[in-house]
């Protein structure tokens, strides 16, 4: 009972916390748009922010993925590969037996991926990177061959594309934005506030909004598996066991755990992420599968990994903060321009906490920083479009450089283990 | 036992390219077309003089970009970042062999400088985030792979486009003749007949073959080679020996870079002379494979990179001929990789154990009859 009791003050004090950092966010995202008014007016808006969610869950996914083999001690540089598996089998799922078969088997064309980097590395003890760039190359390739076996005879694909698919569906909640309940609509309370053009409270419906209406089934199951991953790796005995794994492979092994097994377990699931991550490229956010479509955000992923520091919420956040990136140049390119003020607010925002807390050091390099973005901003009308898409590239650098110190990966991630090492 | 030990070291490529070439050919069958007819064709087409020609062009990027990789492997660095560096190092050289004109040999000259300065710098960021802040060169080399590629994108567009040019393909001015690199027609044509259909064997396979044979006397010849090596093979017997593992990771990243720079330049020298949007993508990849495949050996990543640049060059007949996708030799290619690093790794233990039981042997009488 008390168990019970710690575990919901603990839900609480987290969920609190997140709830405060939202509710900040959206207030800085709304100065900023206040700032920004005539230039652009999508920084915050339903558009933008159910883009976003688009745009993030495969990351997040391949983040997951990531997650989940280095947990068990596995690097997974692999994740592209398996991501190009689980949108071709994702695709051609889907073209023959229905969008939701097509995540499904997506799922599996990843997880095999994962099952040969398992075999490589597990197995036969290859070095981790090594298979992981070999499984980069022969994915593509697959893939490739595939196409032209499949697709090129269908009308409307290709040797580097399928014919269009379906995607499995959205739904609007109820209520809130304006659901179906029985046949009888609902009011769309959230869209409603929206119009109203309250200053934040407007912009925080029209997040709201933009969240929990036309928002894809398969979007609901990959936010799913973040609060699931969380409870499956810390609150289950095989989630100690693939966790201890990764830590520390020979006292677990001396305790009894089949370490090898739990590696194979966890870098199987790890590909099925990716898999589904890329499924999901091809059958939600595009329709259709199309060769490269993955754009390195397996890489993405694995940089939501390091940024969230090896846990699943924070490959969460990552994921929305790269796919805010993303979502606002894909529909507004001079909203991009406004990312350089918003980035100085909100670093502003960090060296002020800075000077609460008395670290004078990081105060004043956070302000020099601050001060910089604000002065590009001032003297630029439009920046190079080539800056968004690496926003993911740069932010992980720098939380490397400035912020590796207080990292932690797990401590046995990468290595080599060969049953009955010392 | 030295016969064996050259035995132990074919076994593993053997056996990787046969079983490469099984897996392949079981995909054909499943296909349903004959992997028979399909590599009978190859090799026909593929011995022919223009073909051995597009190969061995093929090959020098692909040979430069696994000694790049090697250089790094061999003390157990990652630079996964190749790619950015020769695309970065290809087009700032070529900007700049295209802005002045210079004596032939001194051009040239000027122009490999230039791209070798490039990838060694861009390399020396990662090498630099690994000594100072410990990030590990894996991530900081994949992510500054994304970002060269943007800063490529962004200077091309805004300041090294060629602006007499009105087409839509966005290329650098084109370099004088003074800083192309000769082709060795005349030499291959000597000993052999006429090359036609326009090929050129490109000069710059001379530069690769003359990187392979420094980095092999850098390797065992040189003080600097042989820390880097021995820092590869036992990082801590080597530091308490007196090699300061900091400066051998700065050395390895700017000697790798330095390689990676020239992958650009046979296709800029040789044949295109500019960066264009059309210059080729993906061989700092590609160079891991290579690398991979020769086991990070001159003459071994010789051998992977004429393999992989063969298969290349001789893939394009089975569209033409029979109805075989030439997409399977990129598969055939994935596979050798993987089958390559598994059958090393196999062949490493079993002879490890050899080795131990060959050493229990060998002091069994001695102890005997000590007793």
């Amino acid at each position: 009972m008390t168990a019970l009791r710690e575990l919901r003050s603990l839900g609480n004090s987290v969920v609190l916390r997140w709830t405060v950092a939202a509710l900040g966010l959206v207030l800085v995202l709304s100065v900023t748009q206040e700032l920004a008014r005539p230039e652009t007016t999508d920084l915050i808006s339903s558009g933008t922010a159910e883009a976003t969610l688009r745009r993030a869950v495969p990351i997040l996914l391949a983040g997951l993925g990531g997650i989940w083999a280095e947990r068990a001690g596995v690097v997974n540089i692999g994740l592209e590969g398996m991501m190009i598996l689980g949108a071709w089998f994702g695709a051609w799922g889907a073209l023959e037996f229905g969008p939701w078969w097509g995540i499904v088997i997506g799922i599996a064309g990843g997880a095999a991926g994962g099952l040969l980097h398992a075999v490589a590395t597990v197995g036969f003890g290859v070095d981790h990177i090594i298979s992981g760039v070999a499984i980069n190359i022969l994915a593509p390739a697959l893939a490739r061959f595939l196409s032209r076996e499949v697709f090129a005879q269908r009308p409307g694909g290709g040797i580097t594309q399928s014919p269009r698919v379906d995607s499995v569906g959205d739904v609007d909640v109820v209520f809130l934005s304006g659901g179906d309940l029985f046949g009888w609509t609902t009011p769309d309370l959230f869209g409603w506030v929206d119009d109203r053009g309250w200053f934040f409270v407007s912009d925080l419906c029209a997040v709201l909004s933009g969240i929990t209406s036309d928002v894809s089934w398969a979007t609901l199951l990959a936010l799913a598996l973040v609060p699931a991953s969380v409870v499956i790796l810390w609150r289950t005995s095989i989630g100690l066991r693939i966790r201890a794994a990764g830590e520390h492979p020979v006292a677990a092994d001396s305790l009894g755990v089949n370490v090898y097994r739990m590696k194979y377990l966890a870098v199987v699931v790890s590909g099925g992420l990716a898999g589904f991550g890329g499924a999901f490229i091809a059958i939600e956010q595009t329709g259709i599968y199309r060769e490269a479509q993955t754009q390195g955000r397996g890489f993405i992923g694995l940089a939501t990994v390091i940024f969230g520091n090896w846990q699943p919420v924070g490959a969460l956040v990552g994921s929305l903060l790269f796919g805010f990136a993303d979502a606002l140049q894909l529909r507004d390119r001079t909203a991009v321009h406004s990312l350089l003020l918003l980035a100085g607010v909100a670093v502003a925002v960090l060296a002020i906490r800075a000077v609460w807390q008395r670290r004078s050091r990081a105060a004043i390099s956070l302000a020099a920083g601050a001060a910089l973005l604000l002065w590009w901003y001032s003297v630029t009308d439009k920046v190079m479009g080539e800056l968004p898409p690496i926003t993911p590239h740069l932010a992980t650098l720098l939380v490397l450089v400035f912020a590796g110190s207080r990292l932690r990966m797990p401590a046995a991630n990468g290595l080599r283990y060969r049953r009955g090492q010392e | 036992m030295s016969v064996r030990r050259i035995l132990m070291a074919a076994a593993a490529p053997v056996v990787a390219i046969v079983f490469s070439v099984a897996i392949s050919s079981v995909v054909l069958l499943i296909a349903g077309t004959s992997p028979l007819e399909a590599w009978m064709e190859m090799l026909s087409y593929g011995t022919r003089l223009e073909t051995l020609v597009a190969t061995a062009n093929r090959a020098t990027p692909l040979y430069l970009a696994g000694i790049a990789v090697a250089i790094g492997f061999r003390m157990n660095l990652f630079n996964i970042g190749v790619e950015g560096q020769y695309v970065l190092a290809a087009l700032l050289s070529a900007s700049v062999g295209a802005a002045v004109d210079l004596p032939a040999a001194l051009h040239v000259a000027l122009i490999m400088l230039v791209a070798m300065t490039v990838g060694s710098l861009f390399a020396g960021v990662a090498g630099y985030l690994k000594v100072t802040k410990g990030v590990h060169e894996v991530i900081s080399t994949i992510m500054l792979n994304a970002i060269a590629l943007a800063a490529v994108g962004y200077m091309l567009r805004n300041w090294l486009i060629d602006e007499a040019d009105t087409s839509l393909n966005m290329k650098t001015p084109e370099i004088p003749p003074s800083g192309r690199f000769p082709n060795l027609n005349g030499v291959v044509e000597t000993f052999t007949r006429e090359i036609t259909r326009g090929r050129e064997l490109w000069g710059f396979i001379l530069v690769a073959a003359l990187v392979g044979v420094i980095f092999h006397l850098f390797l065992t010849r040189t003080r600097v080679g042989y820390d880097l090596r021995a820092t590869g093979l036992n990082p801590f017997a080597a530091e308490a020996s007196g090699v300061d593992p900091k400066a051998t990771v700065m050395r390895t990243m700017l000697l790798s870079g330095a390689v990676a720079g020239l992958i650009g330049l046979p296709e800029v020298l040789g044949d295109s002379y500019k960066y264009d949007l059309a210059f080729t993508r993906g061989l700092g990849f590609t160079g891991i494979a290579v690398a991979l495949v020769g086991r990070n050996h001159p003459a071994g990543v010789a051998i992977g990179a004429l393999l992989f640049g063969w298969l290349d060059s001789a893939a394009p007949i089975l569209d033409v001929v029979g109805d075989t996708p030439r997409e399977i030799v990129s598969i055939l290619q994935g596979v050798v990789v993987l089958s390559a690093v598994v059958s090393y790794e196999v062949v490493n233990r079993v002879r490890r154990s050899q080795e131990a039981r060959d050493a229990a042997a060998a002091t069994r009488p001695k102890q005997e009859m000590e007793a």
